[in-house]
């Protein structure tokens, strides 16, 4: 008879078991977030990465076996980035009636939130991979991951800072904007969209259908502009 | 499904190719998506063939962050060191984006007197 010990140390070598965990992770993060009322902080990313990393720490699995199995998903970010051309083509009549606004909101909200986190971190002292890291983080994050590496950053690191910047954005907007007195939809959705991806996306489909669709806009421009603002910033201030 | 996903990884090696050749600084996904965008322009037919898949992806678009999320356990002490420092760096940073471009929409829509859809 073959003991546990033999069926783990089979299993832990092939990607099947990694793979199968990331999904079953993934699940248990969603059903905690609609169990919780899909409030932002039960953000379902956040609960499957402490869920895997609590896994992979206990038995004692490196990063790399782990992402033989999960490169699988990881693979899908490509086709994810290439799939936002659906949304942003179906908001296209949107984009050309208030086109001169959305293109304001754009570059200010992308220079802002990229200049800003470069500024503050590089007060605090903070250089090297993880600025690198820091610069693309609105960007949604298979694009923020593409211009991370490419800037010398950690693509693992940045797609951390880009979850939490996602919540963070979703937890704020509603206060912050009430705040300002903004109530025009569509600048709500698409600053939020810009700034805070596609997590700030889902929070502002769930206040008001046209902000959804512009947050949808926003987080799609944002992934081209980010592209060319984060070089550029993060030049600026290294 | 096969003409679908033949598209989308179609319009992403175009992308990567493009980039390669060219030396843009867009990341290949990127330049796929834009190259996309043109073929919907060209062929209206390609947004029915694609639809179904593409809001299969983006509906599930989160799970795909989990891999490079849980790389997380590489970075634990960066995260132990710069932890208070990268806080004030998140929230500041997006609250100043959110806020920054929500004001510079409705400045700009004001000097075109368009109305508010509010």
């Amino acid at each position: 008879m073959t003991d546990f010990a033999e069926i783990w140390s089979y299993l832990a070598r092939g990607p099947l078991l990694w793979l199968t965990a990331t999904l079953a992770a993934y699940a248990a993060g969603d059903a905690c977030f609609r169990a919780a009322g899909r409030k932002p902080w039960a953000n379902p990313v956040l609960i499957a990465v402490a869920l895997l990393a609590g896994l992979l720490w206990l038995t004692d699995t490196p990063y790399p076996t782990y992402f033989e199995g999960a490169q699988f998903v990881h693979f899908l970010l490509g086709p994810a980035t290439v799939a936002l051309a659906l949304p942003l083509w179906d908001n296209l009549p949107h984009v050309r009636r208030a086109a001169l606004p959305l293109l304001a909101a754009l570059v200010t909200g992308s220079v802002v939130a990229a200049g800003s986190a470069v500024a503050i971190a590089r007060a605090f002292g903070i250089t090297g991979e993880v600025l690198a890291s820091l610069a693309p983080k609105s960007a949604t994050a298979p694009v923020a991951l593409g211009i991370s590496e490419r800037l010398g950053g950690s693509p693992t690191l940045t797609a951390v800072l880009v979850i939490l910047t996602g919540i963070i954005g979703a937890i704020c907007t509603t206060p912050l904007l009430n705040a300002l007195g903004i109530r025009d939809w569509r600048a709500r959705g698409f600053a939020t969209g810009v700034a805070a991806h596609g997590i700030g996306t889902a929070r502002a489909f769930q206040v008001h259908p046209v902000a959804g669709a512009f947050a949808g806009l926003g987080m799609g421009l944002n992934a081209v502009l980010t592209a060319f603002v984060a070089p550029l910033v993060l030049r600026l201030f290294q | 499904m096969i003409p679908a996903l033949l598209t989308l990884l179609g319009a992403q090696l175009a992308g990567e190719m493009l980039t390669r050749v060219t030396g843009l600084p867009l990341p290949g996904p990127v330049l796929g998506m834009l190259i996309l965008i043109a073929g919907f322009a060209v062929f209206p037919g390609l947004v029915t063939i694609v639809r179904p898949l593409a809001q299969g992806i983006l509906g599930n678009l989160s799970l795909l962050f989990v891999p490079a999320g849980t790389g997380v356990v590489g970075h634990l002490g960066t995260l132990a060191g710069y932890g208070p420092a990268l806080a004030v760096v998140l929230i500041v940073s997006t609250i100043l984006a959110i806020g920054a471009g929500a004001l510079a929409f409705t400045a700009v829509a004001k000097l075109m007197k368009m109305e508010p859809e509010a």
